[in-house]
């Protein structure tokens, strides 16, 4: 109160002294303005400083916190990343490598099997013909062994033939004879090769 | 600015002076005789109190994190006074003092373009006292930091006698010192301000009643024509001011900043 007392003194002084006819100076400061620009200005400090200010370091601060915090995750994301990719590299690196591998094994393995193959079908191929030689030379024991009993059925038949008929016919007698031999010859037809060999 | 005009009737042109800044009061409260400045520094306070309490609204909200127009631009400016003032001119320490720093930039920013805004068009600035009141605060934290930091001896010691020099410049260099961080500092800050608004508006008010003199009361082709060029002019010189008003609130805040950041290192 006594400040805003002097204040008004003070402003009655430059009142007069401007209706005295002079010019106010410039340079002599108004208590009352005076005191006005310093309660404001300190009220306005005081209010800033309480409600606005931290507010915005607060905002400033979260933002770069925020930034801060994606530039890590973004490195670590891509550290991730390409230590994901060396690993899909090296694991494809091994695939084809097996891969390679196995091929290799394969065409070894593919001809390992033809050879196989080849050698029981070479065993094969000789046990059947083993097999067909010794039946075809059971079979002409049999057809031998058959003929020869036949012959001597048929030389036993035919001596009895010409002892039982009269000999009045020679002329059928020489042919009968030539029959039996001709029969004899068919048969030798078909033993003799074997017999040859 | 009628009542001049009113006044320059009858006895020719009366050239602006310093009773421009002494408007009749328009009330009195307990004694305070509430003018136009007074009413110019207290609408200026109250219109930074708000345009900074609208843009940190969000962020106290909590979603703040993608600011808006308005958040963007009380950002911004706050921003730019904590770095490229506090900061760059401090340093690290120099966050501490930033809400007084960008509270002394807006206050001092917004009285001075209250010259140029209607109706008041007298910057709150322009009275002697705004910008003392301003400067003895400046002034006492400085050297309070000073004192606190090296002790009072120590202070004095450290500004009169710094080390590193031959002594006999000191015979010169000590009282220099002296009356440059007593006297000089706090008077130019204060005057830098309070006559580049003083005149600003001073320069203002001529051209615009030049301008109108010439046209309505000397008239003829000669009046016409200077008139309109002073009009224009007086428009040229509004872009030219809100330039100055800006530039000054900055430069006040800097050196504010230079001094507080002087006070607080051990080298002078």
């Amino acid at each position: 109160m006594a400040s805003f007392t002097s204040t008004a003194v003070l402003d009655k002084i430059a009142v007069l002294a401007t209706e005295a006819g002079e010019e106010p100076n410039p340079l002599v400061p108004h208590l009352s303005e005076l005191v006005v620009g310093l309660v404001a200005f300190t009220l306005l400090f005081l209010f800033l400083r309480a409600k606005v200010w931290p507010v915005f370091e607060k905002a400033f601060a979260e933002r770069t916190a925020a930034i801060e915090g994606g530039l890590a995750e973004a490195k670590r994301e891509r550290e991730e990343a390409s230590a994901l990719l060396a690993q899909y590299k090296e694991q494809l690196a091994e695939a084809r490598n097996e891969a390679g591998r196995i091929r290799t094994e394969a065409q070894a393995q593919r001809a390992q099997i033809v050879e196989e193959a080849r050698a029981e079908a070479r065993v094969e191929a000789s046990r059947i013909t083993e097999a067909a030689t010794a039946q075809i030379a059971s079979e002409r024991q049999q057809v031998v062994a058959e003929l020869r009993r036949e012959v001597g059925g048929l030389a036993v038949q035919l001596a009895g033939r010409i002892v039982g008929e009269s000999l009045e016919d020679e002329a059928r007698q020489r042919r009968t004879v030539e029959r039996f031999l001709e029969n004899l010859d068919g048969q030798s037809a078909v033993t003799d090769p074997a017999t040859a060999r | 600015m009628s009542d001049r005009t009113i006044a320059a009737e009858g006895n020719g042109f009366t050239p602006p002076g310093p009773s421009d800044f002494e408007p009749p009061p328009f009330f009195t409260v307990a004694g305070l005789e509430v003018n136009k400045p007074i009413v110019v520094v207290l609408l200026a306070s109250v219109l930074v109190a708000l345009f900074f309490y609208a843009a940190s609204r969000r962020i106290a909200a909590g979603n703040g994190m993608v600011p808006g127009k308005l958040q963007y631009a009380g950002e911004s400016a706050y921003g730019f006074v904590r770095n490229s003032i506090g900061l760059e001119t401090i340093g690290k320490e120099g966050l501490r003092f930033v809400p007084f720093l960008a509270t002394l930039f807006f206050f001092i920013a917004v009285n001075n373009l209250f010259g140029i805004i209607p109706p008041f068009q007298l910057p709150g600035t322009s009275k002697i006292a705004i910008p003392l009141g301003l400067a003895v605060i400046v002034w006492a934290i400085y050297n309070y930091l000073g004192i606190k930091r090296a002790g009072f001896f120590g202070y004095f010691k450290a500004m009169m006698f710094p080390p590193g020099i031959p002594w006999p410049v000191y015979i010169l260099l000590a009282p220099i010192e002296l009356l440059s961080n007593f006297l000089v500092r706090p008077i130019t800050l204060c005057l830098r301000l309070t006559l580049n608004m003083f005149a600003g508006h001073l320069v203002l008010v001529l051209f615009v009643l030049g301008g109108e003199y010439l046209l309505l009361e000397h008239g003829g082709i000669v009046g016409i024509l200077a008139g309109s060029v002073a009009i224009f002019g007086s428009v040229v010189m509004t872009f030219f001011e809100a330039f100055i008003q800006l530039l000054q609130a900055y430069v006040f805040t800097l050196l504010a900043a230079l001094y507080i950041g002087g006070a607080l290192v051990d080298e002078h």
